[in-house]
């Protein structure tokens, strides 16, 4: 079955403290997409090892919105990238369109 | 516990600040998104505990730490358990977390932080010999720091902290207003407001509720503006 993204981490965290937990979506918000941009940026121009680097720092924002299997994909891949393999390409990018479209909408 | 997080994530930086807010062992003095901007701080202020992050681009967690003097005691934050191993290397290097961070595992963290620290809290209750008098040893994170009690302008109270602000270097120190008072030469120093102590060697110019040291702007309450008139050498 399919993950979905969810806050539960988020929610945890912030016990109940609707601003913060509003504050942080907001970094998130504006902070995914650049990672993202940077991640395509280094995968276009070939650079393997940069790329690996860039989807280490997504783990992290997987993990937040609570994608385990995703998080797992995600390190395989990273492996894969150092490895000069983009197997998991497709995969890894699937969670990347879920987690944007996700955090755009989502609302605290 | 002062603390700063240096990580390039501001995700991560907001949630230590977060974690820093409901934790009250510990009290965030600033973030920084990259390590070498985090070296010129610690140049300047004493600090006891650093949240790091390993993965940072150009300058790493790990190169941090080769290069900064006296490291103060580090919590690395990562999401890659492959340094566990290399991290424990470094005596300054006291826990690891794993991102993403929970209240709990923070907490557990700050802990082992304070009971490493337990004996380095406080001004040391020094009986230094009489030729001494010039200076003050202070401990910060466990190693005896000597101050030099001329070159110090004023020193401003800080929550649990005191600043000590001298010529060439601030110092953070655990400790209370009171506590230094008694041990800097009465005739130089004068508490001028519930939060500062200056040095009246140091004056440049006083205006009606303040003086000027330095290049700060301290203020003067009324109760105690008559005691600083009295010391001055007025024409």
């Amino acid at each position: 079955m399919k993950e979905i993204p969810n806050l539960n981490y988020i929610n945890r965290l912030s016990k109940g403290n609707k601003v913060f937990a509003k504050n942080l979506v907001d970094i998130i918000k504006k902070e995914l997409p650049r990672e993202v941009e940077t991640y395509q940026l280094h995968l276009n121009e070939g650079d393997f090892d940069k790329t690996a680097e860039d989807v280490h720092k997504i783990n992290h924002k997987i993990k937040i919105l609570g994608l385990e299997n995703g998080c797992r994909m995600a390190e395989e891949y990273r492996i894969g990238l150092l490895k000069k393999s983009i197997k998991l390409k497709q995969d890894f990018e699937s969670i990347l369109t879920s987690m944007l479209i996700f955090i755009e909408k989502v609302y605290v | 516990m002062n603390c700063i997080v240096i990580d390039d994530e501001e995700t991560s930086r907001a949630i230590v600040g977060h974690l820093v807010e409901n934790n009250p062992n510990v009290q965030l003095l600033d973030s920084f998104s990259c390590a070498i901007n985090a070296i010129k701080y610690l140049n300047e202020y004493s600090i006891d505990l650093v949240f790091l992050d390993i993965h940072m681009p150009t300058f790493t967690g790990f190169d941090f730490i080769r290069t900064v003097k006296n490291a103060p005691k580090i919590i690395l934050t990562t999401s890659d358990r492959d340094f566990a191993l290399d991290a424990f290397e470094y005596d300054c290097i006291i826990d690891y977390f794993m991102k993403p961070i929970t209240q709990e595992r923070f907490n557990k963290g700050v802990e082992k932080a304070l009971s490493s620290n337990k004996d380095a809290a406080e001004i040391v209750d020094s009986t230094l010999p009489d030729e001494a008098i010039d200076d003050l040893y202070v401990n910060i994170d466990r190693r005896l720091v000597k101050i030099d009690i001329p070159s110090i302008n004023l020193i401003q109270a800080k929550g649990d902290y005191i600043l000590l602000k001298t010529d060439s270097k601030n110092y953070m120190v655990h400790s209370t207003l009171k506590k230094i008072v008694d041990k800097l030469p009465q005739d130089d120093f004068l508490k001028v407001h519930r939060s500062y102590v200056i040095n009246t060697k140091k004056i440049i110019d006083i205006e009606d509720n303040s003086v000027l040291i330095g290049k700060d702007v301290i203020p003067v309450s009324r109760s105690n503006r008559a005691e600083l008139l009295r010391r001055l050498n007025r024409l």
